[in-house]
């Protein structure tokens, strides 16, 4: 991480597409939510989730799964790392930003919850990954470089997530319980992953179809159902990438950002 | 950019390059994991590598960058830089038939190679580096690294880990 800080650079000069000023990507929520850069909307959804599966080390049911748990954090840092560095500084971008700045998606952010909680978060957005990524791959846009080589990546990731949530739901009666009420809990928040996002120019349609097709499949052979509620909020339909979060994510970036903040320009 | 063929000089400091250990496989060459991508000499004593991760949250790629350009600057190359490139993504497929074999002897079962053309051939069991047998289990899906799972062997009980194949 050797970039200059972009305070000390008078003006941006990388080519990077609709990059907003060094102050409003720190501060605040875009004025124009059409404005989000998409780099900043993925590098953001893979920044947060690495963080909230790193807070599983030291508490994960088996040692097996603290070691996986943390492998698939790191691949969501190292991606994280490339799709911020096209913005801007990384270190500046993850720990100086304030909350409204963020525009992960809300089910990123959401508490790890029981080990079954963050599996079905696991299979909500891998899924979302894998295709979002598969369809990146195969373009000609500034993300197809890194999709090509993290679709691969997320293919594990996705494996991994329908493999534990085949075993909780048809597990014992309380491993199932839990598996469905993950699944529920975090069904709101799904809606979010097929708004577009400017400048992407991904197929939403196809992404939506594609994913509601295969966590239907793996939860059906887990003998569960698929949620059936609406899967968005009425009023945070979409609201991550535009700088609005839930309640919990202040108190994770808190923790995330507060060594940085202490200690400005610490390292080991 | 003008694509013209390696000089020697440029042979030889690929194989330099090359011949770095893997900092976490240190069983392994940089030449035999096929993550150095080419060399270029610049100016007299001014050199560019291109480098490409396993994976990419690979922690282990500064340590191989620092580790390059110590090599090379022992070789008289006063300015190195060597660059990170993603594209095309790094495969399995890329570790040499070397490499393989030296994971093996290592007790690190080796990556299967993806079917390039022709009839895909059924799924090859996972042979134990230990005992050599062909009837093992998985255990975890990712193991002490991202690039590894971890297995067991049916017929030895040895524990042993699996490079995934990417």
């Amino acid at each position: 991480m050797t970039a200059t800080p972009a305070s000390a650079t008078p003006a941006p000069a990388t080519p990077v597409p609709a990059t907003p000023s060094a102050e409003a990507t720190l501060r605040g929520p875009a004025s124009d939510p059409a404005q989000v850069s998409p780099a900043l909307a993925l590098g953001d959804d893979a920044l947060v989730l690495s963080h909230r599966l790193g807070e599983w080390a030291g508490h994960a049911p088996v040692l097996e799964e603290e070691v996986a748990l943390a492998n698939i954090a790191l691949d969501l840092l190292g991606q994280a790392r490339v799709l911020l560095s096209l913005v801007g500084d990384e270190d500046e971008l993850a720990y100086l930003r304030e909350e409204r700045a963020f525009r992960n998606l809300q089910l990123v952010e959401q508490p790890n919850g029981d080990f079954a909680h963050t599996i079905a978060r696991q299979l909500y957005f891998s899924t979302y990954q894998t295709l979002l990524y598969g369809q990146l791959a195969s373009g000609s846009g500034q993300f197809a470089p890194l999709a090509a080589k993290a679709v691969k990546e997320v293919a594990y990731h996705q494996d991994h997530a329908e493999q534990w949530t085949l075993r909780l739901g048809d597990g014992t009666a309380e491993s199932h319980e839990r598996m469905q009420r993950g699944l529920d809990a975090l069904w709101r928040f799904t809606g979010e992953m097929f708004q577009p996002v400017d400048g992407l120019g991904i197929d939403c349609q196809a992404l939506r179809a594609g994913w509601t097709a295969s966590v239907t499949s793996v939860v059906e052979r887990a003998t569960l159902a698929v949620p059936g509620g609406p899967q968005t909020g009425a009023w945070t339909a979409g609201a991550g990438r535009q700088g609005l979060h839930t309640e919990p994510f202040g108190r994770m970036l808190a923790e995330m950002q507060h060594l940085h903040l202490s200690h400005p320009g610490a390292s080991w | 950019m003008v694509t013209t063929a390696p000089t020697a000089l440029e042979a030889e400091l690929l194989a330099l390059a090359g011949s770095v250990p893997d900092p976490e496989l240190p069983v392994l060459t940089l030449g035999d994991l096929g993550v150095v991508r080419g060399v270029r000499v610049l100016a007299p004593g001014k050199v560019d590598v291109e480098l490409t991760p396993t994976y990419t949250g690979c922690p282990a790629i500064e340590a191989m960058t620092s580790d390059i350009e110590r090599a090379l600057h022992d070789h008289g190359m006063t300015e190195v830089s060597v660059r990170t490139v993603l594209s095309p993504a790094w495969s399995t497929d890329d570790i040499s038939a070397e490499g393989r074999r030296k994971l093996a002897e290592f007790g690190i079962a080796p990556p299967r190679s993806h079917p390039t053309d022709g009839p895909v051939p059924l799924s090859l069991s996972i042979r134990c580096p230990h005992c050599g047998s062909t009837d093992t289990e998985l255990l975890s899906r990712f193991s002490s690294t991202a690039c590894k799972a971890l297995r067991r062997c049916v017929s030895c009980r040895e524990p042993f880990d699996h490079f995934k194949e990417l």
